[in-house]
């Protein structure tokens, strides 16, 4: 078992990616996915069903559109060429912006059962002790959600680290800014570099089982608590 | 429950109908599939249709892709009867390895070319050295660890002493269709991409492309085996028959490849 520094490269840069967006989706998504739980509006089936959009779509209808959107003859990228902004494909921004479409039902979907479950009576005492919206969430909501929390958080990481069908088509492949571990592991298939598939692919299989294994173990506990 | 059954008791006799149909075909009918490189995407259409139209009771796949994973593929058994490989080194493998009814035949020699659509450069009037250009900040390339097509581009970006200077440009296409189709969307401003894509009725019709010499680069060999499971298939050997005829070479010459002698022996 040898990692090339190649593929330690590929490791790192998936980190990074899987990190990145965690972060953004996990702003993005908590007021989303406040409002969801919360709200009464019609246009709440509307928006469920583009956020679970990636749950069904295939990976390649994402990277195709992305790749005709956002190239300099597509309508957001076109946009931002005349912004004086480089196109999106084959950047590591690109990559982070497919990622956000691409994993957010696995950040919004746990937050929103969570924040379902919440004791209503609760927020509405608070709310009528005086508490503002953002007082009432901060020290009652995502306490109370922790276990969502933390779900959301570690399904977004990892689903983001096996994303393969989006990157292949709008990343290029580029060392470094756009080889994630997912399409080094395909390259060295390709290559019939089969001994460094099989190290790259051991370390992906373990990694992603212990952060499961986390979940299913800890996870119950953590309701227990609540 | 009682709804599956009252359909299985209404429409029992069309099922059977339709069983024995498949079961049929599948035992009688002559069926082949085709594993080719994607290079050959628009040449081989333009064969099976030709073969299709002169026999019509034969049953043509063709599956596209890259040739090493075919190759792996058929080293999986892979339901594919024929394997037309942008390097004929991995047919040579294959049968080397027990896994093809006979050699490597050499069909085809492919060439690399500049392309561009038109909106973005003139790629008629570029040459290699031009992709140093500051004015061009993303050059498409087929992945050189894996695919023909890609080997071939950097060889003859490395032969010029250009492949230092325009690496950081470099976006890899996982296989040569790839490789037009970010050119193509206007990602990336120029490619290498195979002749025989640019000849393509689409791609003619976008944007100019330049001939790279085949001076600067090893020979795109191109060969193919018929697999060890199409050994007794009729239509699979009709069909290997056919790609040597007037018809299939007039093709293949159409979309930019380069024939081999046929008295040449591999």
């Amino acid at each position: 078992m040898h990692l090339s520094p190649a593929d330690i490269q590929a490791i790192f840069l998936t980190l990074k990616l899987a990190s990145v967006v965690t972060v953004i989706l996990l702003l993005l998504a908590t007021p989303l996915a406040w409002w969801l739980a919360r709200t009464s509006s019609k246009s709440k089936g509307v928006i469920s069903a583009v956020v679970a959009l990636p749950l069904v779509l295939p990976p390649t209808v994402l990277g195709f559109y992305f790749l005709l959107a956002m190239g300099p003859n597509g309508v957001i990228g076109g946009l931002m060429q005349q912004l004086g902004w480089q196109a999106l494909p084959f950047t590591f921004a690109g990559l982070v912006v497919a990622s956000v479409f691409y994993s957010l039902p696995f950040m919004v979907q746990p937050l929103q059962n969570a924040f379902e479950a919440l004791d209503k009576n609760l927020l509405d005492a608070a709310a009528n002790l005086g508490a503002s919206v953002m007082h009432r969430f901060v020290t009652i909501a995502v306490p109370l959600s922790r276990a969502g929390f933390l779900t959301a958080i570690i399904l977004t990481f990892v689903h983001t680290i096996g994303e393969f069908g989006v990157v292949l088509m709008i990343g290029g492949n580029i060392p470094g800014v756009t080889r994630v571990a997912s399409v080094q592991i395909y390259d060295h298939v390709e290559a019939l570099e089969y001994m460094q598939a099989h190290a790259l692919s051991a370390v992906m299989l373990v990694f992603s089982f212990v952060v499961l294994l986390f979940i299913y173990t800890l996870r119950p506990a953590h309701k227990n608590i609540n | 429950m009682q709804m599956i059954k009252t359909f299985l008791m209404q429409y029992k006799q069309t099922l059977m109908a339709i069983l024995m149909m498949s079961l049929s075909s599948s035992a009688f009918a002559e069926k082949i599939n085709i594993a080719a490189a994607s290079d050959l995407k628009f040449a081989m259409d333009e064969i099976v249709t030709q073969f299709k139209s002169n026999n019509p009771a034969d049953d043509v796949n063709v599956i596209y892709g890259s040739s090493g994973k075919m190759f792996t593929q058929i080293q999986q058994d892979a339901p594919y009867d024929l394997y037309f490989s942008a390097d004929i080194s991995y047919p040579e493998k294959l049968a080397a390895e027990g896994f093809a009814a006979g050699p490597a035949t050499p069909y085809a020699f492919g060439r690399i070319v500049l392309w561009s659509p038109k909106t973005q450069l003139d790629a008629a009037k570029l040459t290699l050295e031009d992709l140093t250009r500051s004015d061009i900040t993303r050059i498409a390339i087929a992945n050189p660890k894996h695919a023909p097509y890609g080997k071939r581009a950097e060889e003859a970006l490395r032969s010029k002493n250009l492949w230092d200077k325009v690496e950081a440009k470099l976006v890899y296409g996982e296989n040569i269709a790839q490789t037009a189709q970010f050119v193509q969307t206007g990602n990336a401003q120029v490619g290498i991409i195979a002749l025989s894509l640019a000849l393509s009725a689409e791609l003619t019709k976008q944007g100019h492309y330049w001939l790279i010499p085949d001076t600067l680069h090893n020979p795109l060999k191109q060969g193919y085996i018929m697999t060890k499971r199409a050994e007794n298939n009729k239509l699979a050997h009709k069909f290997s028959a056919y790609m040597a005829s007037a018809n299939a070479r007039k093709i293949m010459v159409k979309y930019g490849f380069n024939l081999p002698n046929e008295t040449a022996s591999q």
